[in-house]
């Protein structure tokens, strides 16, 4: 339950540490992020921040939102998302967030849209095998039996089938941040993160489970 | 300042300027930093060009010798910090970009003609 921090993923790429391995690593535009809202457990029941990224023009802003924003004195910016904290962290609204929240070393969750594939069958979507190709074969990415017959007649909940593939949200765990330059507000992350360069994610401090 | 030119300067730190011009079929001498027992040192590996890979600063190279009677082929990230020098012995004519041919032949057939019109 740590505040995190909204960014745009902006590609990736390789660099190389002390010891001379290349690390690939995803370039991140962290923030800069505003809090726009901060929730106590007086005035909302539960404690949370809210925090705003991506300042674009006033008029893609309807003005419900504009107002929401005013209270914060933020500019107009796309994107709001909240995050639970344990209530006893001190959070000013309006105060800016940046990529130097995090260390570089420090383990982080990073959540995005995953990339979408459409309605994908089988193969794409579950792994299944293809069947022969040729020898007269028509059975080629055909899914195969779905279960038995009359007994119990129908297919049960939960069978892997053709369907809608990726475009939805996914969190990747304990992601190690390599390095943070706070000059510019960049984050560069080991490894691959949800989505297309371009894409929203929220980097969060890694949620533990389990641990006291 | 665009997606794209925010990661080639972080590329940039990693990214050496003093690499010498190499092309397939070149034979080459690099130099390899090894750490052992804490102590820091470098080993020459020599050997054929037969393969390069661009890609900015995921650029590589394959380097192929045989070495008692065993051919060994080593992948070479260009711009890694264990890559300490490369120096380029001999130039050599090759008419095709990946000179996979070679892991066929041994002896005498491996050879390449020599060419002059590249410096070293």
């Amino acid at each position: 339950m740590s505040v995190g921090i909204l960014g745009t993923k902006l590609g990736m790429t390789q660099i190389f540490d002390e010891v001379g391995n290349a690390i690939p690593v995803t370039v991140i535009q962290a923030g800069p992020c505003v809090v726009t809202q901060v929730k106590t457990k007086q005035t909302d029941g539960y404690s949370a921040v809210q925090i705003g990224y991506k300042e674009v023009a006033a008029k893609a802003i309807n003005r419900p939102e504009m107002g929401h924003l005013a209270k914060a004195e933020a500019p107009p910016l796309r994107h709001l998302q909240e995050y639970r904290t344990a209530g006893s962290d001190d959070f000013q609204l309006g105060q800016q967030l940046g990529a130097d929240r995090f260390e570089a070393g420090q383990l982080v969750d990073v959540a995005g849209t995953s990339i979408g594939r459409g309605f994908a069958g089988y193969q794409k979507r579950h792994n299944f095998r293809r069947g022969p190709m040729s020898h007269g074969s028509k059975n080629h990415r055909a899914p195969g039996s779905t279960g038995a017959g009359t007994t119990p007649g129908r297919i049960y909940p939960g069978k892997k089938m053709a369907g809608q593939m990726g475009s939805e949200r996914v969190t990747i765990r304990k992601l190690q941040v390599v390095q943070v330059d706070a000059e510019r507000s960049l984050l560069l992350i080991k490894g691959a993160v949800p989505g297309k360069p371009g894409a929203l994610v929220s980097i969060a401090p890694t949620n533990q489970v389990g641990r006291k | 300042m665009n997606a794209e030119a925010i990661i080639r300067s972080i590329e940039a730190k990693h990214i050496k300027d003093d690499l010498p011009e190499i092309y397939v079929g070149d034979t080459i001498r690099v130099g390899v930093r090894i750490q052992e027992g804490g102590k820091e040192r470098i080993q020459p590996f020599e050997g054929t060009v037969i393969a390069m890979r661009n890609g900015g600063i995921s650029e590589s190279i394959t380097v192929r010798r045989v070495f008692q009677g065993v051919g060994v082929e080593r992948v070479f990230l260009l711009h890694a910090p264990r890559v300490a020098n490369i120096q380029v012995l001999r130039r050599g004519k090759a008419r095709r970009a990946k000179l996979y041919y070679l892991r066929d032949r041994v002896g005498k057939a491996t050879r390449l003609k020599q060419r002059f019109d590249r410096a070293l």
